[in-house]
């Protein structure tokens, strides 16, 4: 018998949004990749809520977007209403968020893939890794077919082990009755990599024509849309928007799901896995903010392609009884008829802790991996990591130095930093908070911050990247010029102020300074601005954001710098912590462990305090002196 | 959070010795030490002065001369720390020594961590790299000792008071993280008239635990005193007298959950933390033996121990075992109830202690004044000192405190700006790191817990 034998230089199982994003990454880097999928149909599916972007999400597909990712320019073509949220608040935390037709997204992607040069799209069930010495060599399928590889991306989302469980109902399938894979976690554990089995869930998916929206509130999308690719022309993109529907659970609902509770998978212990706590089930909702007597819920079209709505914010592992009897209490849906049921679905996942901020793993050389796999929730946190592991298995390939994004750079840095430093216990999902230095990682300058990160890897073509260049140059000169030019306090300004219900000037000023005034604006300023030449929309946004948090931005660029010093000190991941004395064991356990490559990922790791810090830096400086020495001691062959 | 790389401390001991030193390292010490000091040669900059030389002048704070001293510059990289170093040698006294280390923290200077310059001149190579085994021993021994210090020492009603705040704090800044993360679930407009009356409150009370400092309500930074006797000796007699006679400042902490009384009082300008133990000793007999323990326990960890006799009753079993416990700490002897007969005579105890005794009379006010000359002179003299690493964290503590409430005050003028929300968690989140390390708290993952405990997120 004589089994198909391939060879390839990047092998990506998986084809959801970390998938798609690594193997075109891969592919585009000229590198010849195969993608495996369990079912062709099933590429860039969305399983769960119909929608792309959201707070700090919206970021993370900017970010993707400069990087030279797909997501972005594929929601751009796919989505059916946009929206721009926090729009009230500061820029930091505006974010995109758009409907998206779920087929449409598929098919769309689907079209890229197998559209890229040295991709090769291929349907079949990854069961084992092949590793020798430490090193990946490919992976072997369920027919028993081998690819080889120089290097691996795991994205397998929710589907290892995967198990759909609703009251007494469990089914051994991936999330929309896909087929399960039953086989890789074994070889995966073979190779001494640590499992951990996570949770999430998802409401059902009911009949439109069942639907009273009279009894609704309208959500409409924005009357100007704004795109997710910097390099969708905002004009292209403008059309009719479909709109979504607002309800509200209340005491009856509530009532149900108390009395039901007993008859729920988690409450029988049925259901092992750890759940997320920002995307609580209904039930847990109910049980945990006893207090509220009423929550949300926003029906969602699944696409035009269908008349399947989503119930955003019910999600639920209820029998399929009491799903119809709960539902059917929520105004608006007292003659819902379900489509699919609302289910919980179990996953093996890994501890992310074994990988490097590379998304390597730190035992097994040439092997990737990123999304729900690495026990992150979502398709814009997947597909951030995609692009990423996808970027380094290339780089790994090539011999080149594979790219770490920090802190201050990317939210995507702060996703990848949280999940190998951090001990996660849930499916961990981005938030504006987690990142501190989010005044300068805004939505709308991810172009400024990464685009040439994308190029100097290869996957920003030249043409975009000397547009970003010239943009950031326009933005300088112009910021440079408004504080150059002053302004006296005569009649007119001082009418002007009035007029804004402005303080009056008691003295000349800068127009740079008006424009810091919270009621004044780049825009408002343009009569007492002779010289003003026209400038791109983008552009007036950066000058006007820059203008105005002035203040803050400055103490966040100095938190930066001091970050910085401890992200530069860098730790050899080979140090014997054993070797230190003075670690604290519990700071010592806890290195070993995550066996940082910076003093400043050290510093972030729970247990380890600034004391063992300071023990660490000591002990570094001698280490160094050491091997230096060694190193003039030792003559050059 | 910003923090900077300019470190100060005070760097003799903290005993009323000649002088005391001042040490600033950093980027900044020179700018510092310039906005302070008023040379005696009008205008004469520290910046242009050159490097290892000794200048005369004043310290000042906003014009208000504080000290005269001698100060040593010291330029980079021939210094202890390889850093910009400057000295500030100014007349001693306890007093004058940290107000002027407080006035340099206030104009960006760090109070330096535990064995920090010890680490800033290995790590810079000013020590031997073989010694680094030492240096990190000297660091873990400063940082125990520093930990003790700072939890250990906080008075437990200002600890409570502070978990207190932040709790206030982190759950504002949820809410409005909540909401920023959920904009369609949870709606905060005009939140900021309903949060600046909460700022308001808690720059209230920190600023009332400011001006508290240094009257050692917020850590027992004096001398640890403890008075000792068998019931009835005359013990809380001494320690009203002692309070009453000097007008001295009673602390009152409301919260205050230790077993023991707890006085401060200052004599000239020492700070003593008067433990009195009476209230132990007389309780009912079955917590009488834990009442002895516990006494014994506190007496173990003084820095002085009075020890009252009654000399109008035999000396019994408990003054036997107090002459044990005193053996090998510093100690005064107070002969009480002169005014009564005497039994107990002043060679029975000076054989017994090998001190010389003080006769006195806490009733009738005699012999008072030359205890408080012995307590003097034994601190003059270096017998007794202060607990440095005590002192320096209340001076760390008191830092914490008013940069918390200054990012407060830049919360308040962000809500009084109009600025959106999110501006506002920022220096809300600042201060209640800096709350937190007061408490020996770090923040780690507090915000995401609350946020998921309090608020009900997502779809």
């Amino acid at each position: 018998m004589s089994n198909v034998c391939e060879e390839y230089d990047v092998v990506v199982v998986g084809a959801g949004h970390a998938g798609c994003e690594a193997a075109l990454a891969g592919a585009r880097l000229g590198l010849k990749t195969i993608m495996f999928t369990v079912s062709v149909d099933s590429i860039a599916l969305m399983p769960c809520n119909p929608n792309i972007g959201g707070s700090s999400k919206g970021h993370l597909v900017r970010e993707i977007d400069a990087l030279g990712g797909e997501m972005g320019k594929n929601i751009d073509k796919t989505f059916i209403q946009s929206k721009m949220l926090n729009i009230s608040k500061g820029p930091a935390v505006h974010s995109l968020r758009a409907q998206a037709d779920k087929q449409d997204y598929t098919r769309e992607m689907r079209n890229v893939l197998e559209n890229t040069e040295n991709l090769v799209i291929r349907q079949a069930e990854v069961t084992e890794i092949i590793v020798e010495n430490g090193i990946i060599g490919g992976v072997k399928t369920f027919s028993g077919a081998v690819y080889y590889a120089k290097a691996v991306v795991l994205c397998t989302g929710t589907y290892l082990k995967a198990r759909c469980i609703y009251g007494d109902v469990s089914n051994p399938t991936g999330p929309n009755g896909l087929q399960a894979a039953n086989h890789l976690t074994d070889s995966l554990k073979t190779h001494g990599i640590e499992m951990f089995r996570f949770k999430t869930g998802t409401p059902a998916r009911v009949d439109k024509r069942s639907i009273d929206f009279s009894k609704m509130e309208e959500q409409f999308g924005d009357k100007k849309i704004v795109p997710f690719s910097f390099s969708t022309n905002p004009e292209d993109i403008q059309k009719e928007q479909v709109s979504c529907w607002l309800t509200y659970t209340n005491e009856e609902t509530h009532k149900i799901i108390r009395e039901n509770l007993d008859r729920s998978p988690l409450f029988s212990g049925m259901i092992e896995g750890t759940g997320p706590r920002y995307c609580p089930s209904i039930e847990d909702k109910v049980v945990k903010f006893a207090d509220k007597n009423r929550h949300q819920v926003f029906i969602e079209p699944e696409g035009n392609y269908t008349n399947e709505m989503y119930l955003g914010g019910m999600s639920s592992s209820l029998p399929e009884d009491v799903q119809y009897a709960m539902y059917r209490t929520v105004p608006g849906l007292e003659n819902v008829r379900i489509v699919r049921n609302a289910y919980a679905i179990e996953y093996d996942c890994i501890n992310p802790m074994q990988l490097l901020p590379t998304l390597e793993f730190k035992k097994i050389k040439g092997l990737f991996s990123s999304g729900q796999f690495n026990g992150s929730s979502g398709y814009e946190e997947a597909a951030a990591q995609g692009l990423l592991a996808g970027i380094n298995a290339a780089m790994y390939v090539k011999n080149q130095e594979q790219i770490v994004l920090d802190r201050s750079q990317a939210y995507i840095g702060v996703l990848v930093d949280d999940l190998v430093t951090k001990e996660n216990h849930e499916p961990y999902r981005m938030m504006t908070s987690r990142a501190e230095y989010r005044l300068l990682l805004r939505q709308d300058n991810a172009d400024l911050r990464l685009s040439e990160i994308g190029h100097k890897v290869g996957l920003v073509p030249d043409e975009v990247y000397n547009r970003v260049c010239k943009k950031q140059e326009l933005i300088h000169q112009e910021i440079a010029r408004l504080e150059k030019i002053n302004i006296g306090a005569c009649k007119q300004v001082q009418e002007f102020l009035e007029n804004h219900n402005s303080t009056p000037l008691k003295t000349g000023t800068t127009l740079a300074e008006l424009i810091r005034r919270p009621e004044l604006s780049y825009e408002s300023v343009v009569d007492f601005d002779i010289d003003r030449k026209p400038l791109a929309v983008d552009v007036i946004e950066q000058v006007n954001i820059n203008i105005k948090y002035d203040g803050y931005i400055k103490r966040q660029l100095k938190q930066v710098e001091q970050y910085k010093k401890l992200e530069n000190k860098k730790i050899n991941p080979k140090l014997d912590y054993d070797d230190i004395s003075g670690l604290r064991n519990e700071a010592r356990q806890k290195l070993k462990l995550c066996k940082p490559l910076s003093i400043g990922q050290a510093s972030r790791i729970s247990g380890v305090t600034p004391a063992d810090i300071s023990v660490l830096l000591v002990y570094l400086e001698q280490f160094n002196y050491l091997q230096n020495k060694k190193k003039a001691e030792t003559p050059e062959l | 959070m910003y923090r900077s790389e300019t470190i100060a401390a005070i760097s003799t001991a903290m005993t009323n010795s000649g002088i005391g030193i001042i040490r600033i390292s950093g980027n900044e010490a020179i700018d510092i030490a310039d906005e302070i000091f008023i040379s005696v040669k009008k205008g004469k900059k520290i910046k242009n002065m050159a490097s290892h030389t000794v200048h005369y002048g004043n310290i000042a704070d906003n014009g208000k001369i504080i000290d005269e001293v001698l100060l040593i510059v010291m330029k980079a990289p021939n210094t202890y720390t390889r850093e910009d170093v400057v000295e500030i040698n100014c007349h001693g006294g306890v007093f004058v020594t940290k107000k002027i280390l407080e006035l340099v923290l206030k104009k960006g200077a760090r109070c330096a961590e535990p064995g920090e310059f010890t680490r800033r001149a290995f790590l810079n190579g000013r020590i031997d790299l073989s010694q680094a085994e030492a240096v990190t021993d000297i660091i873990n021994a400063k940082n125990t000792m520093a930990l003790d210090a700072s939890v250990s020492q906080l008075r437990g009603g200002i600890s409570d008071i502070i978990k207190q705040q932040r709790e206030k704090i982190i759950y504002h800044i949820a809410f409005i993280e909540a909401a920023l993360d959920d904009p369609e679930h949870i709606e905060i407009e005009h939140y900021g008239d309903e949060l600046i009356i909460i700022v308001e409150e808690i720059l209230g009370t920190l600023e009332s635990l400011l001006s508290t400092a240094d009257n050692g309500k917020l850590i027992s930074e004096g001398i640890k005193t403890v008075i000792l006797g068998k019931p009835n000796a005359g013990k809380s007699s001494l320690l009203n007298r002692l309070l009453r006679e000097e007008r001295a400042i009673v602390t009152d902490v409301a919260g205050t959950t230790r077993d023991t009384l707890e006085e401060t009082m200052s004599l000239s300008e020492i700070n003593l933390n008067i433990i009195d133990t009476a209230g132990i000793r007389e309780t009912d007999d079955i917590v009488e033996k834990i009442g002895v323990e516990r006494a014994k326990k506190i007496a173990e960890e003084a820095d002085l121990i009075i020890y009252v006799v009654d000399t109008s009753v035999p000396l019994d079993e408990n003054d036997k075992e107090i002459i044990e416990l005193i053996s090998n700490k510093k100690s005064i002897v107070l002969l009480n109830k002169s005014d009564l007969e005497c039994i107990v005579s002043v060679d029975e105890i000076r054989q017994l202690t090998d001190t010389e005794p003080i006769v006195i009379s806490a009733k009738e006010n005699i012999g008072i004044q030359n205890l408080e000359e012995r307590i003097k002179e034994m601190f003059y003299e270096g017998i007794i000192s202060f607990n440095e690493e005590v002192y320096i964290t209340n001076i760390r503590h008191k830092q914490l405190l008013a940069d918390a409430a200054e990012s407060l005050k830049l919360v308040k003028n962000s809500i009084e700006q109009q600025l959106p929300e999110d501006f506002y968690s920022i220096d809300l989140m600042n201060a209640y790191e800096l709350l937190g390390e007061i408490i020996g708290e770090s923040v780690s993952d507090d915000l995401v817990n609350e946020i998921f405990s309090k608020f009900c997120m997502g779809k």
